[in-house]
């Protein structure tokens, strides 16, 4: 069975129609990347798939693991194995790292049925994740990304990921923002976590990011469909001419935002 | 302004009462002048500017009943108390409807010097510290309830710490109000002396034992000595038919410091009027609250704060949390006298509402007689981010524990300015489990 299937998937985002007819599929262990000019619809399906609220399906299917989520709430979302690593990471003043990490971490045995980790166990889980994306210590006792710099920002995504272990990891312009290093610490995070069986679906506007995370498939989404798919040299075709050429290919102009 | 002709509320009102107790010659001169100033003034309403935007109606035509000169005994005793324990261990007054119930109260022992006692049994043995400062800061020239309050003087707390003495436990003033067949009013007047040098913290509280409206109209005449340090906690925890109207009147000498706490948690109707007279130079005074309003209640948070010496600093920061159709109004005024050169006053009222129909009201005034001063306030308005409540939930927090987060966030600004820990950790859980979280 597929991880994840989209059929069909027609959305709108403040009355507008911006998802217009979106088939995917992926398969547990397997990394995709949604390329596409801006406005193409890809944090759209971001906020599609992990039920953000300004978002509204008015046709199609989401299934997960068989399941149709269309009615499950972001935190349902999550507990049952979807994971978004955010575009622009939240700040949450007077909530710390540590409470927030706690609470995740916690939300997630509970749909397991299992009871809350306990402080030392907690602590060890953080401090090994933690090495891994080469964070410091003192950000457990600040706010929620508050202060964070653009780098920690995302670090601190790939971060959350790793210690929540989703089995679909949705990657929203994880690189936007990042300098060299931070790209690379990022993405050796990313690949550390991909083991054969957990998916991903990497959301960028740049052929870069896929240099550090290689593809299996990279689909191009151009006015809400996907309208070519093709193995990661599509990435660097694209890089290479642009999305105008697909404009004769599809026969339709492409919409920018 | 007072009306010219007292509204028609006064007598009738003045009649649920009772009569003006009798007393030594020096507390009948207070109460009477209580009594006669009511009378000028008459109760408030919405055309007085003090009284903008907060309707007494509740009050205005409530029925009430004096309660009785002995303190009503509660069921089930002193154990009665004990699911309400702040886990205070320092001298506990007792007060059943207004009045000292030293069965309820523990004293415990006291540093060399130290009073902590009814006001009443004060009163009664004519103490020189009482006769030196009762009823002389409180001021009634426009306040019907102040001039209500020592019209009605009985009863209340009395506290006094001579010069240079710590005293390191809270002493805790416990106001019970018990159920009965009519609505009991009380005046409860705490007195509380701290003098030169000395440290002391005093928590007011305000618990009703049954849902039955009561009225308390108390006032507190806080003296902050010369370089005394000095907490006051308010904590308002009584049913949501209570009404509740006090006045916290302080006078700071000269370096001292002084912080007023408000955590409000209960009532139909709650009015805290917080004046502190910074009368000393370099005296430091911060008024923090933190308010939680539900259902169709409503909270007034009144600041009057006098800058009357040079260098001297004062903080206000309010912080309110309304959900269903509550409302509230801060209103914070700041008087600058002539003379009071390098004043460095600051206000901030923040307010969160968790629903649509919810009213906050914010009115800062500022009024400046000298030129050498700063003085800046600042208001937000906000609902709960829904950016961040996303955020949350889409790391598998569930709906109820996000918007617990991240309240409790916006309340931590408040408790975490409150010294006492024990205390503050301690009302932190009794405000929290008050949250109307809603459904997942």
């Amino acid at each position: 069975m597929s991880l994840l299937e989209i059929r069909n998937l027609h959305a709108k985002v403040e009355g507008r129609e911006i998802l217009r007819g979106l088939d995917l599929t992926i398969n547990p262990g397997e990394v995709h990347s949604i390329m596409g000019p801006n406005g193409s619809g890809k944090s759209t399906l971001a906020g599609v798939l992990t039920g953000r609220e300004a978002y509204e399906v008015t046709d199609g299917q989401i299934l997960f693991q068989g399941q149709d989520i269309g009615d499950l709430s972001p935190d349902e979302r999550a507990v049952a194995g979807i994971f978004l690593a955010f575009q622009y990471p939240v700040e949450i003043p007077g909530v710390s790292t540590t409470q927030f990490l706690k609470a995740a971490v916690n939300a997630h045995r509970k749909a397991r049925g299992q009871k809350d980790i306990d402080a030392v166990e907690f602590l060890k889980l953080v401090r090994d994740k933690m090495k891994m994306l080469q964070m410091k210590d003192d950000l457990l006792k600040r706010a929620v990304n508050e202060g964070f710099s653009g780098g920690e920002k995302k670090r601190h995504e790939i971060f959350q990921m790793a210690l929540l272990e989703p089995k679909l990891a949705v990657l929203d312009e994880t690189d936007s923002g990042l300098d060299i290093d931070a790209l690379r610490i990022v993405s050796e995070g990313v690949n550390a976590l991909r083991d054969g069986k957990r998916s991903f679906l990497v959301i960028t506007h740049y052929q870069r990011l896929l240099n550090y995370i290689v593809p299996d498939f990279v689909h191009v989404l151009v006015n809400g469909r996907i309208v070519k798919s093709g193995p990661k040299d599509l990435a660097l075709e694209l890089e290479a001419k642009g999305y105008g050429w697909l404009e004769q290919e599809i026969g339709e102009p492409i919409a920018s935002a | 302004m007072p009306t010219l002709t007292a509204p028609t509320t006064t007598e009738p009102f003045l009649a649920h009462l009772g009569r003006v107790p009798a007393g030594p010659a020096w507390l009948t001169e207070i109460r009477q002048r209580g009594l006669a100033r009511y009378r000028q003034l008459g109760l408030p309403t919405i055309r007085d500017e003090e009284w903008r935007y907060t309707r007494i109606d509740a009050i205005a035509r409530g029925s009430f009943e004096p309660a009785p000169a002995k303190p009503a005994s509660i069921a089930g005793g002193a154990k009665a108390l004990d699911p309400h324990d702040l886990g205070l261990t320092g001298p506990r007054l007792v007060f059943v409807n207004g009045r000292f119930s030293p069965e309820l109260s523990r004293i415990g022992q006291l540093p060399k010097g130290v009073a902590v006692g009814g006001l009443g049994a004060a009163i009664a043995v004519n103490h020189s510290i009482v006769r030196e400062h009762l009823g002389q800061y409180l001021d009634i020239s426009h306040d019907a309830f102040g001039a209500l309050n020592l019209a009605f003087l009985e009863d209340g707390g009395f506290v006094h710490v001579p010069a240079d003495v710590k005293l390191d436990q809270p002493v805790h003033l416990l106001y019970v109000s018990t159920p009965g067949s009519k609505a009991g009013v009380c005046h409860p007047h705490n007195l509380v002396v701290i003098e030169a040098g000395a440290k002391a913290t005093v928590v007011e509280d305000y618990l009703s034992l049954g849902e039955d409206t009561n009225f308390s109209n108390a006032v507190t005449e806080l003296v902050v000595g010369d370089e005394a340090d000095v907490e006051h906690y308010l904590i308002e925890r009584e049913s949501e038919r209570s009404l509740n109207v006090s006045t916290l009147r302080i006078q700071q000498g000269k370096s001292s410091k002084f912080a007023s706490h408000s955590v409000l948690m209960g009532g139909q109707l709650v009015r805290n009027n917080v004046h502190p007279v910074l009368a000393g130079q370099g005296a430091w005074s911060l008024l923090n609250g933190l308010y939680l309003v539900t259902g169709q209640a409503h909270v007034d948070n009144h600041m009057r704060v006098e800058h009357v010496a040079a260098h001297c600093d004062s903080r206000q920061f309010y912080r309110g949390i309304l959900s269903d159709q509550a409302s509230s109004i801060f209103s914070g005024r700041i008087k600058v006298h002539r003379g009071a050169q390098k004043t460095d006053a600051k206000q901030n009222s923040s307010n969160l509402l968790l629903s649509d129909d919810a009213q906050a009201n914010t009115k800062p005034q500022l009024e400046i007689y000298a030129d050498d001063v700063k003085c800046t306030h600042g208001a937000t308005v906000g609902q709960l981010d829904p950016e961040g409540m996303f955020y949350l939930q889409s790391r598998g927090i569930d709906a109820v524990t996000a918007r617990g987060l991240l309240i409790r966030a916006f309340a931590g600004e408040s408790l975490d300015r409150m010294g006492h820990e024990a205390l503050r950790a301690e009302l932190e859980k009794r405000f929290l489990e008050r949250l109307p979280l809603g459904d997942a």
